[in-house]
């Protein structure tokens, strides 16, 4: 397929393995924030072919993994209406809440569905006239755009049964928390290449210049996510940390204007609650007044009992790049894919998931 | 959830398109990419085009990558 299998060369790629290797001296900790990149660094096997010199951590970039247990409680609240019709992207429906999940309430009768699109849930809505249509919103600033568009659409429509409970987050946000915090200390980010299309180099620029890490924008297959990794090791051997795009074919430095201004019509910033982190100022998007007959936080009031986490789950360490999957006591034995005990084991973008499909002892090592 | 696929624009229709991967055919939104004309390829993420590939910047980097990979063979 056009754009993906040349850039999935193995000659390439031992090209720029070698490159990297002949110019890594310094040991070097990079974040892949994206799930994507997670899965396909391990996929590829592109821990073994980095010099040791190089440490991979996965991060928060998965919106199924970071969206807080309390909100994930609110949409099984939700679906528990007999006038609701849930609709999700896939992912979510697996994960546990404190005390169900949207599968299990399926199960159990609820009206829960599946869709590919936003479009998909606005059409579910129209067909369904006299049911409520909520649309379980997450995702990050690559699918924010879609939900402003399912409201935008809605509204032409005069389709009056659809809403959308708002659990988008923001990238640069919870970058910003991570580094503030501390915890584990990072020499350069891969940024994420489908976040980066919509919002372009700008964003990321307090990183290098107020916390002195390297920035990168990757694209998704291996010979990108190499390159990527060549220009950090680039920017930290020469001690001189910028926003760098590594997926031209893909980003534009501006990004996609005409996206972001239905997102920022639709949708204002706000605080939002991050599984493993906590509230984050200004990560979150929410309906603006002007759109709030669609908000399903305005529209219906549930009040599910004080959320719980999974014992012993430590999603939320890894969420943060403060552990690795094997960290994990319940890894592998106790939390499978089969029978996911916290969202990370759920998701194709879940860090657990990516180990436990791909990883060897060699590359799963902890380090 | 941020995947996105390269999908060749066959046909448009206002704000959609008919669009081609690997034989699948597949309606899609242009809205974000009102740019976008019969024969680019898009990426395609949860029904909406999110950006045009850029076919020149994609050879540039390919180019590079070639480069990178003779000059690893000489040492």
């Amino acid at each position: 397929m056009k754009f993906i299998d040349e850039y999935q060369d193995n000659k390439l790629a031992r090209g720029l393995a070698h490159k990297i290797a002949q110019r890594s001296t310094k040991t070097v900790r990079l974040m892949e924030f994206c799930g994507g990149h997670t899965h396909a660094i391990l996929r590829y096997g592109i821990r073994q072919l980095v010099p040791k010199t190089v440490e991979m951590r996965s991060g928060p970039g998965c919106p199924v993994c970071v969206t807080a247990t309390a909100d994930l409680d609110k949409a099984i609240a939700l679906s528990q209406r007999p006038d609701v019709i849930i609709t999700t992207f896939g992912d979510m429906i697996r994960v546990p809440g404190s005390y169900s999940s949207l599968q299990k309430a399926k199960a159990e009768g609820a009206d829960i569905r599946i869709v590919y699109s936003t479009i998909d849930a606005v059409e579910i809505a129209q067909a369904n006239p006299k049911k409520s249509v909520i649309f379980i919103g997450i995702g990050f600033e690559t699918t924010a755009p879609t939900i402003a568009a399912s409201i935008l659409k809605a509204q032409q429509d005069k389709t009056e049964n659809f809403y959308v409970l708002s659990l988008n987050k923001l990238t640069p946000p919870v970058m910003k928390a991570l580094l503030d915090s501390g915890e584990i200390k990072l020499d350069g980010i891969v940024c994420p290449g489908h976040v980066s299309v919509i919002i372009g180099t700008h964003p990321y620029e307090f990183i290098p210049r107020d916390y002195a890490v390297a920035c990168v924008i990757s694209g998704f297959e291996p010979l990108d996510i190499l390159l990527c990794i060549d220009k950090l090791v680039e920017q930290i051997e020469k001690g001189e940390p910028k926003v760098e795009i590594a997926y031209h074919r893909g980003v534009k430095p501006e990004g996609n204007r005409k996206a972001r201004q239905l997102m920022e019509d639709v949708f204002e910033i706000g605080e939002a609650n991050w599984r493993g982190i906590g509230i984050v100022p200004q990560s979150g998007l929410r309906i603006r007044e002007k759109y709030e007959r669609f908000d399903a936080d305005k529209a219906f009031s549930v009040s599910p009992k004080p959320p719980r986490e999974p014992e012993g789950c430590r999603c939320g360490d890894i969420i943060r790049g403060a552990s690795m999957p094997l960290e994990c006591k319940l890894f592998r034995k106790v939390c499978t894919p089969e029978s996911p005990v916290g969202p990370c084991m759920v998701s194709s973008e879940g860090a657990c998931a990516a180990y436990y499909q791909y990883g060897t002892l060699e590359n799963s090592q902890v380090t | 959830m941020c995947l996105a696929v390269p999908v060749k624009i066959v046909s448009i229709d206002g704000d959609t398109a008919e669009t081609e991967i690997a034989g699948v055919r597949r309606r899609v939104s242009i809205a974000f990419t009102p740019e976008a004309k019969v024969g680019d390829y898009v990426l395609l993420h949860t029904g909406y085009a999110i950006g045009v590939i850029d076919e020149a910047e994609a050879e540039e980097t390919l180019k590079l990558l070639e480069e990178i990979a003779s000059l690893s063979e000489v040492h």
